[in-house]
């Protein structure tokens, strides 16, 4: 080492605080250490999202906030058990909000389960939101539709509904295990679908910059 | 429930449609079913997709405050206790993304020492915006982000003779500077550069005596050019 040749006082160059250029697994890595920057930078991507999801499912921005509370402090608390090679970061963060909102509408009991309705939610301006999330809510909307009428319906009172599949089964009179395999036929569907619209927009959407 | 039934429950389990009973007997299962395991990520990120088709208008920004607010009050507590934790995190990530970066499935998670510097090394690896060039002369890539900082991941290159080390080299206007130097010998190296990486630089290693030196005396043993 004596002979080592450094620059800047033998300081090793360190990747900058500004943490917007990490991937959101390298985020959560910094939460596992403890690092409350890289979480409050989580939050920045996907606090919006989170809120309308919890939102979409409580239908009471009150419970809504108490739920993306309750699921960041989860992620803060959590962060160590992440394992990357099981999922995105993303979609590990958005199952511990949707799980956290489930629970609190279960508890509650305050179920609602018009498919469609989106009676509660906030009228968004184009412009104030966020061009990608626009994009991605077309995206994923625009998958939904194309699902047959009983599996979007299985989908839509699961996930944003928070009916279990024997709730469903009776709700529907189906029995459980239609709706097992529906539920089942439908997310294989939806997953196609998905993967299908985001090869159509892959070229266009900012990519890596070569600078 | 017999393990066929169990099979079915994973769109269930990731739509989060399941009773208490179901989820715990399915979780259980899940423990021991790859093929489950394998079903469930991909059905997850499905599931998260629908996040997405919600019309999400902004949160009131006193709660970005509240959380953060909260995380201050719990760090005190919860910092000693995740740096006592062993990184199975970083080490997950890293073995994924030098999985991912070289194709190799496998990688012994005995790592004890240098955990700072790997955590560095696999922020690199996992930056968004990374470009990586494949090694000349060894299994392995180069990857070095926009900012220049790079990482280098090699396998299958095993411990250097006794009082010897690896060092690296970024060589511009065929004047190398030293990197820095690691010991190989773990099935998949993933180190760091102490330097940053120009543009048409290129990046070599050599085996040099133990504490490095100043200038190669050897030919590399592999190289990348960015």
């Amino acid at each position: 080492m004596t002979t080592f040749r450094k620059r800047g006082g033998g300081k090793t160059p360190r990747v900058p605080r500004d943490l917007a250029h990490l991937s959101d697994e390298a985020c959560v890595l910094l939460v596992a250490r403890g690092d409350e920057t890289a979480l409050a930078e989580l939050y920045d991507r996907h606090g919006r999202l989170a809120y309308g999801l919890a939102l979409r499912i409580v239908r009471d921005p009150q419970l809504a906030e108490d739920a993306v509370q309750d699921a960041f402090l989860a992620v803060w608390r959590g962060a160590g058990k992440y394992v990357a090679d099981r999922g995105k970061a993303s979609t590990w963060l958005l199952t511990i909000v949707h799980r956290r909102a489930i629970d609190l509408v279960r508890r509650e009991q305050r179920r609602r389960t018009e498919p469609l309705e989106e009676a509660v939610e906030t009228h968004v301006a184009a412009t104030e939101e966020l061009a990608w999330l626009r994009l991605e809510r077309e995206r994923v909307q625009s998958a939904l539709r194309k699902l047959s009428d009983p599996q979007r319906e299985a989908i839509e009172l699961a996930y944003y509904g928070g009916l279990t599949q024997s709730q469903l089964a009776e709700r529907l009179g189906q029995p459980l295990g239609t709706i097992k395999s529906r539920m089942f036929a439908a997310l294989t569907r939806l997953g196609e679908l998905l993967a299908e619209a985001d090869q159509e927009t892959r070229q266009w959407k900012p990519t890596s910059s070569t600078s | 429930m017999e393990a066929d039934e169990l099979h079915e429950l994973t769109a269930a389990y990731a739509l989060d449609a399941l009773s208490e009973d179901e989820e715990r007997a399915y979780e259980e299962h899940l423990r021991r079913c790859p093929q489950c395991q394998e079903e469930l990520r991909a059905f997850a990120d499905t599931a998260a997709a629908l996040a997405h088709g919600v019309n999400a208008p902004a949160p009131p920004p006193a709660l970005r405050d509240r959380i953060v607010e909260q995380v201050r009050a719990e760090r005190a507590i919860v910092v000693p206790l995740a740096s006592r934790r062993p990184l199975y995190a970083s080490i997950a990530v890293a073995a994924a993304a030098a999985a991912a970066a070289i194709g190799v499935g496998t990688w012994a998670a005995g790592l004890s020492s240098e955990l700072e510097r790997e955590r560095e090394a696999l922020e690199i690896l996992a930056h968004p915006r990374a470009q990586s060039i494949s090694l000349a002369g060894a299994e392995g890539r180069l990857v070095v982000t926009d900012g220049r900082e790079a990482a280098l991941v090699v396998s299958g290159l095993g411990a250097p003779p006794a009082g010897h080390t690896y060092e690296i080299w970024v060589i511009q206007d065929e004047q190398p500077v030293p990197a820095g130097l690691f010991a190989g010998g773990e099935d998949v190296q993933v180190v760091r550069l102490d330097e940053p990486v120009p543009p048409g630089a290129t990046v070599a290693v050599t085996i040099e005596r133990a504490g490095g030196v100043e200038a190669p005396t050897g030919e590399p043993l592999f190289r990348a050019r960015a």
